[in-house]
């Protein structure tokens, strides 16, 4: 069915011990947290009860994790079935950005022990975004597992089982692309509620489309990259000719995007707070040059046919849409109070952790399960 | 000063046009905001009575069964034996604030002046909070209208502390197994047919407790009386047979604060410097709730969207799958 294979590397290298000593300290810290309490770890305020455990590790880690929904927005919705070789590698970058999202949010949470309140009906709050997204996530993240499931099964050869799965596939596809849509959008209408304390620069009734379309560049941008640095360091075959295909997709998404954002700040009226000086301004140039700066390389062809143009664009996009979230979540907000946030060196650690714990899974995964399309090549050039 | 006066007024005027054009743009989707609930009870702050005695404070701490708390910076001497809170906490529900100005020789005065305020949950008739919880942990009393908090609900996330207008509820950041502080009007008192700690103990009536309907009558007989005249401003309860504070009218700031802001609040306050000196945060009048419920009620009414989409979306994948097979059928 599948070109893909597992990658004949070793799975202990110097890059993998150095992902698991970030793992471990960011562990350390976790247990910290559990048992002196958010305020012996983080910098959290009444101010910012958000750091960056709950912008980075799910606003925007699920972002990262878009991958595998935003090609199927491709490969199944515009039919662009050629490229489906990027669909696995995709897919798996999904499996650990949900999950490792959700298990980062369940040790933000203040009451943690109950946390299965959110599972009991007689609990829910369907007014609330939170519950929503909450259950989309959680969804979702079992959704993407069972999208990536084939290359698990093919892996220990249970071919019936996998014939099974794939014939009712197309339910999990169809789901893998709603769910996504659905909560990625609503981490915007999330910001809705923050009316009195969000600055009209990000405040906007459009929150919950930018949020889902930049969750779909951010995506796009992630395949790209992560393409690039496999190939790369595994020498495998190129996928530049794939990719810059892509790339001119994502620059119009792009430009489609900077249009309604901008056109939203100048129907409201409120372009002028971005020349205050203050902070707040200075990250919102920056964000926006940064999503110009990688729309421009994207819709020339001299930008798509140069690789290093194309990954330092796709480099720019995604940071562009981490700025987005910073900005929304946190930058862009005035607090009641005097207060002031900056992460601690424990939090950042932690994040730092679950981010090295993604990369680290999915190294092992791609050398352990039929990930990489290409990877049956380089095996018989190596061999 | 004259320069900071200038940009204080500049980023001033930029915020006031800006949130002047956004609530009418925000309003289009927004749904109909909340009414105020008829038997709801509320609480009026006249900042001009209060003598700063935080007898509330302590009355707070003790019915709601909350630990003293000591500032860092007096931990040296003060051994938690005195209760010396500086804002609302983990700890604290219920804080009384003092704004200072230049050599703060007369009270309720704006430049060379003091005045104090108090500072707790203000009972929004459409709340942040109540909207936004995923476990219906906030909840507003359908009679009475009170917020009220259920601990064995809460999961933490600390979305109403992130989203609450007024900067009220309180996560506990240095418990391992902290919840989320908050006023809730003393409500298990309430229901013994007592009132709410602070109003009760308060000597001179500047936390009234009463219902909204009639503490509003009393705000409009107090901004209409003459300064100076004389006044029996009444204490505890409204309407109760408590023996007045007989005193003079002084002279309010012809505004209240509450009435309006996020959708109107069931706390009510009156001062005599402008309410933003008091660091009472200044809120527009759209109740942030209704913005969010009502664009998610839009997309999510009846599930018909997602459930349209999700049908559409399946067929389209179903008929695409079933080409590529085809396609692929050699390889296999």
């Amino acid at each position: 069915m599948s070109n893909a294979a597992p990658l004949r590397r070793n799975l202990v290298t110097p890059m993998t011990l150095v992902l698991a000593a970030l793992t471990a300290i960011g562990f350390y810290f976790i247990a910290l947290r559990l048992i002196y309490g958010l305020g012996a770890v983080t910098s959290l305020s009444p101010g910012y009860p958000w750091g960056i455990w709950v912008v980075f590790d799910i606003f925007i880690g699920t972002a990262l994790g878009c991958g595998g929904f935003a090609m199927a927005i491709l490969v199944y919705v515009f039919n662009g079935a050629a490229y489906h070789p990027l669909m696995r590698p995709a897919l798996l970058g999904g499996v650990f950005g949900y999950t490792l999202g959700a298990l980062a949010v369940f040790f933000d949470l203040g009451r943690w022990w109950q946390a299965y309140n959110f599972l009991l009906p007689w609990h829910w709050q369907p007014n609330s975004i939170m519950f929503e997204v909450g259950l989309c996530l959680l969804a979702y993240t079992v959704v993407v597992w069972i999208e990536f499931a084939p290359a698990i099964l093919e892996r220990f050869k249970w071919f019936a089982l996998k014939r099974l799965l794939e014939r009712w596939m197309f339910v999990f596809i169809a789901l893998g692309i709603l769910l996504p849509l659905m909560h990625q959008s609503s981490f915007g209408t999330v910001l809705l509620a923050m009316s009195t304390k969000l600055s009209p620069l990000w405040f906007t009734i459009w929150l919950p489309l930018l949020f889902v379309v930049s969750a779909i560049l951010m995506g796009y941008s992630v395949v790209m990259l992560e393409a690039a640095v496999v190939t790369q360091s595994f020498r495998l075959p190129s996928e530049h000719a794939l990719l810059s295909r892509l790339s001119r997709v994502v620059g119009w998404l792009t430009v489609a995007w900077l249009v309604v954002r901008w056109a939203d700040l100048i129907g409201r009226g409120v372009v002028d707070l971005s020349f205050a000086g203050d902070v707040k301004a200075s990250m919102f140039w920056i964000e926006n040059a940064l999503f110009v700066g990688a729309a421009l390389v994207f819709v020339t062809p001299a930008g798509r046919a140069s690789q290093r143009a194309s990954f330092l664009a796709a480099a720019a996009l995604l940071a562009a849409g981490i700025l987005y979230r910073l900005d929304a979540l946190m930058i862009g907000l005035t607090p009641v109070g005097n207060w002031t946030y900056f992460p601690s060196l424990p939090e950042i650690m932690v994040t730092v952790g679950i981010i090295s714990f993604e990369i680290l899974l999915y190294l092992v995964f791609i050398k352990t399960f039929p990930v990489l399309e290409g990877a049956s090549h380089s095996d018989t050039a190596h061999a | 000063m004259r320069e900071v006066d200038r940009r204080d007024f500049l980023t001033g005027a930029g915020l006031a046009t800006a949130t002047a054009v956004a609530p009418s743009e925000a309003s289009a989707i927004a749904r109909p905001p909340r009414e105020r609930l008829p038997q709801a009870v509320g609480m009026l702050y006249d900042s001009m009575l209060c003598i700063g005695c935080k007898a509330c404070v302590a009355a707070c701490k003790a019915a709601n069964d909350m630990p003293a708390e000591v500032p860092p910076a007096l931990s040296a001497w003060n051994e938690n034996t005195w209760d010396t809170p500086e804002d609302l906490s983990g700890r604290t529900l219920n804080v009384i604030k003092v704004y200072r100005n230049g050599t703060a020789e007369q009270k309720d005065r704006e430049i060379d002046g003091f005045a104090v305020v108090k500072r707790h949950c203000l009972h929004c008739v459409d709340p942040s909070c109540v909207s936004v919880c995923p476990v219906a942990a906030m909840r507003k009393d359908p009679v009475t209208g009170v917020v009220t908090y259920d601990p064995d609900a809460c999961i933490g996330c600390r979305y109403c502390v992130y989203a609450c207008p007024f900067g009220v509820p309180q996560y506990d950041f240095n418990n391992p197994f902290g919840k989320i502080a908050k006023c809730q009007f003393c409500n298990h008192l309430q229901k013994q047919g007592k009132i709410p700690a602070c109003c009760d103990v308060c000597p001179t009536g500047a936390s009234l407790f009463g219902k909204v309907t009639d503490l509003s009558q009393e705000i409009e007989r107090r901004l209409a009386a003459a300064p100076g005249s004389a006044y029996a401003f009444p204490r505890g309860r409204l309407g109760d047979d408590r023996p007045p504070n007989e005193a003079k009218i002084p002279i309010y700031v012809k505004a209240v604060y509450g009435e309006h802001e996020a959708g109107g609040t069931q706390v009510r306050y009156l001062a005599g410097i402008p309410f933003a000196k008091l660091g009472l945060p200044t809120v527009p009048s759209q109740s942030p709730a209704s913005i969010s419920e009502g664009l998610q009620h839009a997309i999510y009414q009846w599930l018909i969207a997602p459930l349209v989409a999700f049908v559409g979306l399946t067929y389209l994948v179903r008929c695409r799958t079933a080409r590529n097979r085809h396609d692929d059928a050699p390889n296999t």
